[in-house]
C-alpha cells in the first residue's frame, strides 16, 4: 500500500509541476505584453474612465499615449481630446440615387482613421442591392467586385455607424466603456473597453467591429491628427466604430468626415441638424428620406434619400 | 478562528489522499487543466484571432458553454425546494451536493466569460465603485451581480452546513433557512437575467422573443438535474454515500416534466416562426434546414432533437424511468441534448444570417475546443474536491479529533468502487 502510496504521490508532484510551468508561462505572456514593457503599462492598466479623468491625470494619459505612439509609429502623432461644439449636434445625409459603390468612401475611412490593414477592418459597408427587390437585405451582395461600376439592375447601400440617438450599444456595454457625446457621435474609450462585445451582438447595423488580432497599420501610412475617442492607434482586444471623423468635424473650423469628401459623385452629406440653414436640414425637409430599420427605434442620425 | 484553521488543513490532509483511481482521475483533470492553460496563453498572447469568431459571428463556443452552464447552475434549486421547502428527506440529505454542482458550475460560467472577452485584465471596470459597472442599464451588469450572489450563496450555505458537521454541530437555522430560501430566487434570476441578455436585443430576432425565458428556465430544469442524477449514481457506486433511489425518482419525475415543457415551448416557436414565415425565419431555416448551403448546425440541431425526444420517452414511461440503465441512458441524452440546444444551437443563430444578412459561418477552432476542455476540466477539478470534503464528513468520516482540533480522517481512499471500500474501512487511520 504505501509503495504505491509513494508512487501516486510522485505521479502528482510531477503534474503539478507541470502545471506549474504552464502557469508561468501563462502569467509570463500575460504581464508582458510586447517586449517594450515599461512602467507606462501599470499607468495604463489603472487609467480610469475617460469620462472620469480630472484635467491633469487627462494630461498624463494624452502624453503617455503621445509618446508611446510616436515611438511605435516613429513620428510625431498628437492624441487630442477636443470636446464637443455647443449647440452642434451632427447628421449624415446619403444619396442612393448618387452612390455608384466605388468604395472611394470605405477606403479613405480605413487611411484616416487608421483602421488595421491586416487583419482588415472597415467602418463602412457598401452593399450591393438589386433594383428589382429594393431594401432586401436577404438578395444583398457584400463582396461585389466587378470590374467596374456601378453594375447595371443593381444600386448601391452604404452602411456606417448611424450614430442612433438611443443608441443599443451604449446601453447594453456592462462598464459604461461606449457612450454618446453631446454633438451626437458615440464614442468607445479603448482604454475603458473591455472587450465583450455584447455591443456588437446590441447593434442593429454592424457598425461595431472588433480588434480579434494586434491591428496593424504601416508606420507611413499612419495619419498623426488623432482623437482619443476616435482615430488613435487601437489596442487589440478592443471594439471600435465609426465616429463621424471626430478628429475632423470637432475642429473649428470643421473639416467634413473623409468620407464625404472623397464622395466622386457627392452621394453624401453631412451637417449640423440643429442649424436651420443647414444642407442636412434642407434634404431632410425637402427630399424623400428614410432612416433605416426605422422600427427598432434607434433614431438614427444617419438618413438615406432619394435625390432624383 | 483556530477552528476553521484546523478545518482547512484537515481538508488539505484529505484531499491529497486517496485510491488509486482518485489519482488518476485527479492527473487526468490536472493535465487537461494544463493542455488548456497553454491553448489561453496562446490565445493571450495572439488575441481572438486564434478563435473563428469574427464580426459577423462576435460570440461563439465560449459564450455557448457560459449559457449552457448557468442553467446547469441554476438547476441546484430544484433540489433544495423539495428538501427545504417541503422538507422531503430523503432529498435534504442530498441537497448539499446540488449546492457544490452550482458552485462548480458557477466557476466554470466565470471562466468561460473571462476567456471570451479581449481584455481580462481589465476585469476592475466591473466592480462597483472602483470600476464602473453600468448598474442596472446592462443586463450583462445584472448577470454580474446575480452570478456573483449565487455563487456566494451557495458557496456559504454548503460550507457552513458542512463546517458544522465537521463539528458535529447542528447548523444553525436561523443562518441556513433564510439563505436557502433566498437561494431559490437567486437560481432563477440568473437564468432569467442570461436569458434577458440574449431577449432584449431588438437587433437579433432570433433571440427577440418574449417564450425565450420560459424555454431557458425549462431546459436548465432538464440538463442541471440530469447531470445531478449522473453525479448521484457515481457518488453512490464509488463511495460510501449512500442515496435512496426514492430521491432520485423524484429528481427523475422532474425532469421529465421539464422536458416535455421545454418540447413545447420549442414547438409553439417554430409554429410562430414558420407559420408567419417573416424574415425573421432565417436563423431557424439556418439552425434547422440550412440557408443557402449553409448548413453546419443542421445535423446537431437534428441529433439534439432526436435525443431530447427519446428522453422524454425514457423518463415519461415508468418502466424506463424506474430502469437505471435507462436512466442513465435518458440523462446522457437530455444532458448532451440541451447543451447542443442551448448552447451553439442558441446562441450561434442570432449571428446567422448577421443583422445586414450576411452569412458567415462558424466553428470553433481547435484552439477554443482545447481551451473550453481546460474549463471544463477545471469545474470538475472544482467538483471532485468539493466532493472529496463533503462526501467524507457527511458519511461522518471526516470530522473533528477528541481532542476538538486535529481532525479525524476515516476515509483513506476516495473512489473506489464499493465492495473493496468495505475492505478498508476496517483500518482508519488517523
Ligand atoms: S449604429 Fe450601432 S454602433 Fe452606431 S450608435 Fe447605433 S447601435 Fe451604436
Ligand atoms: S465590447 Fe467594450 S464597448 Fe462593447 S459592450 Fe463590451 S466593454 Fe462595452
Amino acid at each position: 500500500m504505501s509503495d504505491t502510496k509513494k508512487c501516486d504521490d510522485h505521479v502528482l508532484h510531477k503534474s503539478r509541476r507541470k502545471m506549474l510551468k504552464g502557469m508561468a508561462a501563462g502569467i509570463g505572456l500575460i504581464a508582458m505584453p510586447g517586449r517594450d514593457a515599461s512602467a507606462s503599462i501599470w499607468e495604463e492598466f489603472f487609467q480610469k474612465n475617460f469620462r472620469e479623468l480630472s484635467k491633469d491625470e487627462l494630461k498624463a494619459v494624452i502624453a503617455r499615449l503621445e509618446k508611446d505612439y510616436s515611438k511605435q509609429y516613429a513620428k510625431q502623432i498628437t492624441v487630442k481630446t477636443t470636446p464637443p461644439i455647443e449647440g452642434v449636434r451632427y447628421g449624415y445625409g446619403l444619396d442612393l440615387s448618387r452612390c455608384i459603390g466605388c468604395r472611394r468612401c470605405v477606403y479613405a475611412c480605413v487611411k484616416e482613421n487608421n483602421q488595421s490593414r491586416s487583419p482588415q477592418i472597415h467602418w463602412i459597408r457598401v452593399m450591393q442591392l438589386n433594383k428589382e427587390k429594393g431594401i432586401d437585405l436577404s438578395h444583398a451582395e457584400h463582396y461585389y467586385n466587378p470590374a467596374t461600376v456601378p453594375e447595371k439592375g443593381h444600386f448601391y447601400m452604404p452602411v456606417q455607424c448611424q450614430q442612433c440617438e438611443k443608441p443599443p450599444c451604449t446601453k447594453v456595454c456592462p462598464v459604461q466603456a461606449t457612450w454618446k457625446e453631446q454633438d451626437g457621435i458615440v464614442v468607445v474609450d479603448y482604454n475603458w473597453c473591455i472587450g465583450c462585445r455584447y455591443c456588437m451582438a446590441a447593434c442593429p447595423y454592424g457598425a461595431r467591429h472588433f480588434n480579434w488580432a494586434k491591428p496593424s497599420v504601416p508606420a507611413n501610412d499612419i495619419n498623426p491628427n488623432t482623437h482619443y475617442l476616435g482615430n488613435r492607434p487601437r489596442p487589440k482586444g478592443v471594439v471600435e466604430k465609426c465616429t463621424f471623423c471626430i478628429q475632423r468635424t470637432r475642429e473649428q473650423p470643421g473639416r467634413y468626415p473623409a468620407c464625404e469628401e472623397i464622395c466622386p459623385v457627392g452621394a453624401r452629406k453631412f451637417g449640423n441638424l440643429l442649424d436651420p440653414e443647414s444642407e442636412i436640414r434642407y434634404l431632410i425637409e425637402n427630399k424623400r428620406v428614410f432612416i433605416f430599420k426605422e422600427e427598432l427605434n434607434t433614431q438614427p442620425k444617419f438618413y438615406y434619400f432619394y435625390a432624383t | 478562528m483556530k477552528n476553521i484553521w484546523h478545518f482547512f488543513l484537515g481538508t488539505i490532509v484529505l484531499i491529497s489522499k486517496g485510491s488509486k483511481g482518485y489519482y488518476c482521475w485527479v492527473l487526468f483533470l490536472l493535465s487537461l487543466m494544463t493542455i488548456g492553460a497553454f491553448a489561453y496563453a496562446q490565445q493571450l498572447n495572439e488575441g481572438l484571432i486564434v478563435t473563428n469568431m469574427r464580426d459577423q459571428v462576435s460570440w461563439g463556443f465560449y459564450i455557448s458553454n457560459f449559457t449552457f452552464l448557468v442553467g446547469v447552475a441554476a438547476a441546484a434549486v430544484l433540489l433544495v425546494i423539495p428538501a427545504y421547502v417541503y422538507h422531503w428527506k430523503p432529498i435534504k440529505e442530498i441537497a448539499v451536493l446540488g449546492e457544490l454542482l452550482a458552485v462548480s458550475a458557477i466557476v466554470m460560467c466565470m471562466m468561460f466569460v473571462t476567456m471570451d472577452i479581449g481584455h481580462p485584465e481589465r476585469f476592475w471596470h466591473l466592480i462597483p465603485k472602483i470600476g464602473l459597472l453600468n448598474f442596472p442599464q446592462s443586463l450583462l451588469a445584472w448577470d454580474v451581480v446575480v452570478l456573483n450572489t449565487y455563487l456566494a450563496i451557495n458557496l456559504t450555505v454548503a460550507v457552513y452546513i458542512l463546517y458544522n458537521k465537521y463539528y458535529k454541530r447542528e447548523p444553525n437555522k436561523n443562518i441556513t433557512t433564510p439563505l436557502l430560501l433566498l437561494s431559490i430566487p437567486s437560481a432563477i434570476s440568473i437564468h432569467t437575467v442570461t436569458a434577458f441578455l440574449y431577449n432584449g436585443l431588438g437587433a437579433r430576432p432570433f433571440w427577440n422573443s418574449s417564450i425565450l425565458v420560459p424555454r431557458f428556465l425549462a431546459s436548465a430544469f432538464c440538463s442541471g438535474p440530469a447531470f445531478m442524477i449522473l453525479i448521484f449514481f457515481l457518488v453512490r457506486k464509488y463511495t460510501k454515500f449512500k442515496i435512496e433511489d426514492e430521491a432520485i425518482q423524484k429528481v427523475a419525475e422532474i425532469i421529465a416534466y421539464a422536458i416535455f415543457i421545454n418540447l413545447l415551448l420549442l414547438g409553439a416557436e417554430l409554429f410562430k416562426e414558420y407559420y408567419t414565415a417573416t424574415i425573421h425565419l432565417d436563423s431557424f431555416r439556418y439552425l434547422f434546414q440550412g440557408l443557402h448551403g449553409h448548413s453546419a448546425l443542421v445535423p446537431w440541431i437534428w441529433t439534439a432533437m432526436i435525443f431530447n425526444v427519446t428522453a422524454f420517452v425514457l423518463f415519461l414511461n415508468p418502466a424506463t424511468r424506474r430502469n437505471n440503465v435507462t436512466l442513465v441512458m435518458g440523462c446522457i441524452l437530455v444532458f448532451i441534448g440541451v447543451y447542443i440546444e442551448k448552447g451553439m444551437g442558441l446562441v450561434i443563430p442570432g449571428f446567422i444570417p448577421d443583422v445586414l444578412h450576411e452569412i458567415y459561418e462558424y466553428a470553433p477552432t481547435g484552439i477554443e475546443l482545447l481551451l473550453a476542455m481546460g474549463v471544463w476540466a477545471t469545474g470538475l477539478f472544482v467538483f471532485t474536491m468539493l466532493l472529496r470534503v463533503a462526501i467524507p464528513i457527511m458519511n461522518g468520516d471526516f470530522h473533528v479529533a477528541d481532542d476538538g482540533v486535529g481532525s479525524y480522517i476515516g476515509d483513506q481512499l476516495f473512489l473506489v468502487q464499493q465492495p473493496d471500500a468495505v475492505i478498508s474501512e476496517s483500518e482508519p487511520v488517523i
